[in-house]
């Protein structure tokens, strides 16, 4: 049996959406920027998926980019903002926990004289809403934060963070990979001028995201080259996968709730069971205003890598934040920054639903974890 | 990321030899650390400066067990000397290979072997190399 539960890294393609993409890799494989009619279809279905993208996160359609992923949104963001606004100011402020195409992009940002402030979270990964607000001063030009994190599963209050910086002059950015098509999303009432969202995290295709600019952003392209329907991402469009990420996310918002209250079951199930079949174990993350979709757990006295191996083997695709599965050799920042110890961290391992998921599934892979944990458990040091 | 690990790593992964405690061993030695993740109890039983025994206890990845789980089978019949003389390229060389971000395992359980082995000679006064 083969069970997927590492849907915050991938998610399996949804057949429906492989049928919408299909004929435009072969019948209609124009890209919009023709002058004949092979052109006009694809520059009629990528203004109709701006149409449907922005319907859904309450958009107008010219403020749609589409992108290469979320990576691409959230350096397009961060630096299109950065760049075209250091006459303002030079201080950004985001988390210690974001996603490391936010992290990432703001050490470098640092590094060409930018100062970011990445606010402290607590166990369950929320960070001082004061804390930010004190934080907010005349040099600054940016607040960037997740709206679901991809570890933990925390769910911070986008809306309240949104109405906090209102009146303040500064952008609001938002990566939404995690959340967009899985929970409501809507960017005028939460205040947002930039949101990241991406297509393979809602069983679209890989290669595909959108940055959400607000009409009026002051913000500069990263890539320069061939102006095709936006100045802030030059280039021809991925046609097929824009049209598969339209349709990916209007079946995800359709389905939203269904899907929601199909993994709240299947959730609850795998956090009970691992709690009782593994009682040396405990749950990482927030109890309350958690993504439905994430359950991470820290087992005692064993190494992730290990138990991500033996599951492997059984047929179960999970994740862990132990070191030994980092390039780098270091247990996950974002289990760190929660004041996990490091060994807490080497344990853990990480299960990330999807709407394919089902209660058998779960059954096989509350099983499988208990097994992999026993063996693992029989040879460890600490018993 | 995924480790590409050879078919011999995994089958000492899946099914590690010599695992477990030995009851008045004549060496232990422990090595590694929990912040990094990786850690090892090496246990031997020495008679006659030949290593009759040899068991492990990890704390660790799948190359952590695998390279205990195999330099437990390389080093039983030979000499404390032998013994001694393996590193940790032996051991990859034994596994068929490693994902050079693992060559830290082989390392720490040579390290282990040799701690043990440095302890035993502790003990009965043989001169430390």
């Amino acid at each position: 049996m083969n069970v997927y539960l590492d849907n915050c890294r991938t998610t399996k393609l949804d057949k429906k959406v492989f049928e919408e993409m299909k004929p435009y890799f072969t019948e209609n494989y124009g890209v919009p920027s023709g002058i004949y009619s092979l052109s006009e279809k694809a520059n009629d279905i990528v203004e109709k998926a701006q149409i449907k993208i922005g319907f859904l996160i309450n958009a107008n359609p010219q403020e749609i980019i589409f992108t290469s992923g979320a990576t691409e949104s959230n350096n397009l963001a961060i630096k299109g903002v950065a760049f075209a606004n250091k006459n303002k100011g030079n201080h950004i402020i985001t988390t210690k926990i974001e996603h490391p195409s936010v992290l990432n992009t703001c050490k470098y940002l640092e590094k060409n004289g930018f100062k970011i402030d990445y606010l402290d979270v607590d166990k369950n990964g929320f960070f001082d809403i004061e804390q930010l607000k004190n934080k907010v001063n005349k040099n600054t030009i940016l607040v960037s934060i997740q709206h679901v994190n991809d570890v933990i599963g925390t769910i911070q209050p986008i809306e309240k963070i949104g109405k906090i910086l209102k009146n303040k002059k500064v952008y609001f950015h938002v990566d939404a990979a995690s959340s967009f098509g899985k929970l409501p999303i809507d960017v005028n009432k939460m205040n947002i001028d930039l949101l990241s969202i991406s297509s393979h995290m809602i069983h679209g295709s890989k290669g595909v995201g959108a940055l959400y600019v607000k009409d009026g952003a002051n913000i500069e392209p990263l890539m320069h080259g061939f102006v095709s329907l936006s100045n802030l991402r030059p280039g021809d469009e991925n046609v097929p996968g824009i049209v598969g990420f339209a349709k990916a996310a209007e079946i995800a918002c359709d389905e939203m709730e269904k899907n929601r209250d199909h993994v709240i079951k299947l959730r609850n199930i795998l956090m009970d069971s691992i709690q009782k079949e593994i009682p040396d174990s405990f749950l990482i993350g927030p109890k309350e205003n958690r993504s439905p979709y994430n359950v991470s757990f820290s087992l005692k006295n064993v190494e992730g890598e290990s138990i991500a191996l033996q599951l492997d083997m059984q047929g179960v695709a999970a994740s862990t934040g132990s070191a030994c599965v980092s390039k780098s050799l270091e247990a996950d920042y974002v289990l760190l920054a929660i004041g996990l110890k490091h060994e807490q961290a080497h344990g853990s391992i990480k299960f990330c639903l999807s709407k394919y998921n089902t209660i058998e599934d779960i059954d096989y892979a509350v099983k499988a974890l208990k097994k992999a944990y026993n063996n693992i458990l029989k040879i460890s040091i600490f018993k | 990321m995924a480790m590409k690990y050879t078919k011999l790593v995994l089958k000492h992964f899946r099914s590690p030899k010599n695992i477990g405690k030995i009851k008045n061993a004549d060496a232990k030695a422990t090595e590694g650390s929990v912040v990094c993740g990786d850690m090892m109890t090496m246990y031997l039983k020495i008679k006659n400066n030949i290593i009759k025994d040899a068991k492990f206890e990890s704390y660790g990845c799948a190359a952590n067990i695998a390279t205990a789980s195999i330099l437990t089978t390389m080093i039983k019949g030979k000499t404390v000397e032998e013994a001694e003389k393996l590193t940790w390229k032996d051991i990859i060389k034994q596994l068929g290979g490693l994902p050079p971000l693992k060559f830290h395992c082989s390392n720490l359980a040579i390290e282990t072997l040799h701690s043990a082995i440095k302890k035993w000679k502790k003990k009965n006064n043989t001169k430390v190399s």
